[in-house]
């Protein structure tokens, strides 16, 4: 009896992944899914702080591919490494701050290594040829092949036939009549498929799954970094770009505008890291400020911060701001109207 | 019982870190979890389902979302 063949899905949690798997599970190959996490994962994080999608059910949609493939699923933590991808992208980036084709060589790099500690033989992506401008062309396959040091180990399901023969291929542990020719940025090949399979409730990503590229994340990126004078970030940085109303009034320093009870909440947790900012003589939002700020810039701060509490029409509002240690002192202002607060200092 | 202090984590970290642990307990050990983030119901559980642990116990108390966990076989 020939022995089973074992691969590693690259699960992201959409439609292509999961249907590229279910194929090479079709021809009796063993599949486990792996999935990165890099840190700028959109769905999980906006629905955990924001109190308004607490009704809406929140999945993980890559665990929830590998549940209806009935295959294993390891997560893997690349939060340190990936740094380096994002910040000295070697191809560059997309349209915003997506270092889409370094990401993917640097993905497949990852579970070529996991395959290999691992005794599996070849790694599956959902590739689509022509599905992505900047990873997904013909010209980018070879590269991501050959500078992951997959070569021909990687295997693309959905546009294999549009390929070269790969080694699993060739060896016969599938057939290269039963996998797709899939191509271009129409999803109707695998929706057709997808329906073949029974998948209904598959994720439909609107942007993708990634914040780096969204243009207002990519935009507070590029401000964190040009105000600290040097591309890098620790985890707690790249969550905050995901929250509140961001506003930088003057070059030291920037304020984070809690926009909900939720995202108040979450800022909470972060009073020890940041001098705080909230009124108390009208609710309103808690705020946080990162940099360095002299009493003239605490009152402007407090002045927007006033201008998003209840009290934003009253003649004078009362402003804590309390230090890293707790300390407070107590401010009075008058809010600042709309047109006061200019364009050029929201983030 | 080992605990794991997975407060002020979001998801999928809570689920990495339960991962991780698990990978270095035995058959039949419990690990309790202990996060914020109540998207841990959802995801813990379903990690669990597809790699052949099982959630003992899931509640909720004080904000907390506490989940005890009995490692597999896997």
């Amino acid at each position: 009896m020939a022995k089973q063949r074992k691969a590693v899905v690259l699960i992201s949690g959409g439609l292509d992944s999961l249907l590229a798997a279910k194929v090479i599970l079709e021809q009796g190959v063993h599949v486990e899914g792996i999935n990165f996490y890099t840190g700028f994962c959109v769905e999980g994080h906006t629905h955990a702080i924001r109190k308004k999608h607490k009704a809406k059910p929140k999945r993980n949609n890559a665990i929830w591919s590998a549940e209806q493939l009935g295959i294993k699923l390891h997560i893997i933590d690349i939060i340190e490494e990936y740094k380096d991808v994002l910040i000295n992208p070697k191809h560059g980036y997309g349209a915003n701050m997506n270092p889409c084709l370094d990401c993917k060589v640097f993905m497949v790099g990852k579970a070529k290594e996991w395959a290999d500690k691992n005794g599996f033989d070849f790694i599956i992506t959902g590739e689509v040829i022509g599905q992505r401008p900047m990873s997904q062309r013909r010209e980018t396959m070879p590269i991501i092949s050959q500078e992951s040091g997959a070569h021909d180990r990687l295997l693309r399901p959905l546009c294999a036939q549009n390929l070269p023969e790969t080694l699993p291929e060739r060896e016969g542990w599938v057939n290269r009549d039963e996998l797709h020719g899939f191509s271009g940025r129409t999803r109707k090949p695998q929706m057709a498929l997808a329906k073949k399979f029974g998948f209904e409730d598959y994720a439909q990503p609107a942007g993708g799954c990634c914040f780096l590229t969204d243009k207002a994340y990519s935009v507070k990126l590029t401000d964190l970094w040009a105000s600290r004078g040097k591309r890098d970030y620790e985890i707690d940085d790249i969550m905050l770009l995901k929250v509140g109303r961001h506003f930088r009034p003057k070059p030291n320093f920037k304020i984070i505008v809690a926009r909900e009870e939720g995202e108040n909440n979450f800022l909470q947790g972060y009073k020890k890291q940041f001098v705080t900012i909230r009124t108390v003589s009208h609710k309103g939002p808690l705020t946080l400020l990162d940099g360095t700020a002299n009493g003239d810039d605490l009152e402007l701060a407090a002045k927007i911060v006033a201008r998003f509490s209840q009290g934003r029409d009253a003649d004078v509002v009362d402003v804590e701001v309390a230090d890293k240690n707790g300390v407070a002192k107590s401010i009075k202002v008058k809010p600042f109207t709309a047109d006061e607060i200019q364009q050029a200092w929201r983030v | 019982m080992i605990e794991l202090d997975a407060r002020r984590l979001m998801c999928p970290m809570p689920v990495i870190k339960t991962q991780n642990i698990i990978e270095t307990m035995l058959s039949g050990d419990n690990v309790r979890v202990i996060c914020t983030d109540p998207g841990v119901m959802q995801d813990i559980p379903a990690w669990c389902r597809i790699n052949g642990h099982t959630v003992l116990k899931a509640e909720e108390i004080d904000c907390e979302f506490i989940l005890t966990i009995e490692v597999g076989d896997g």
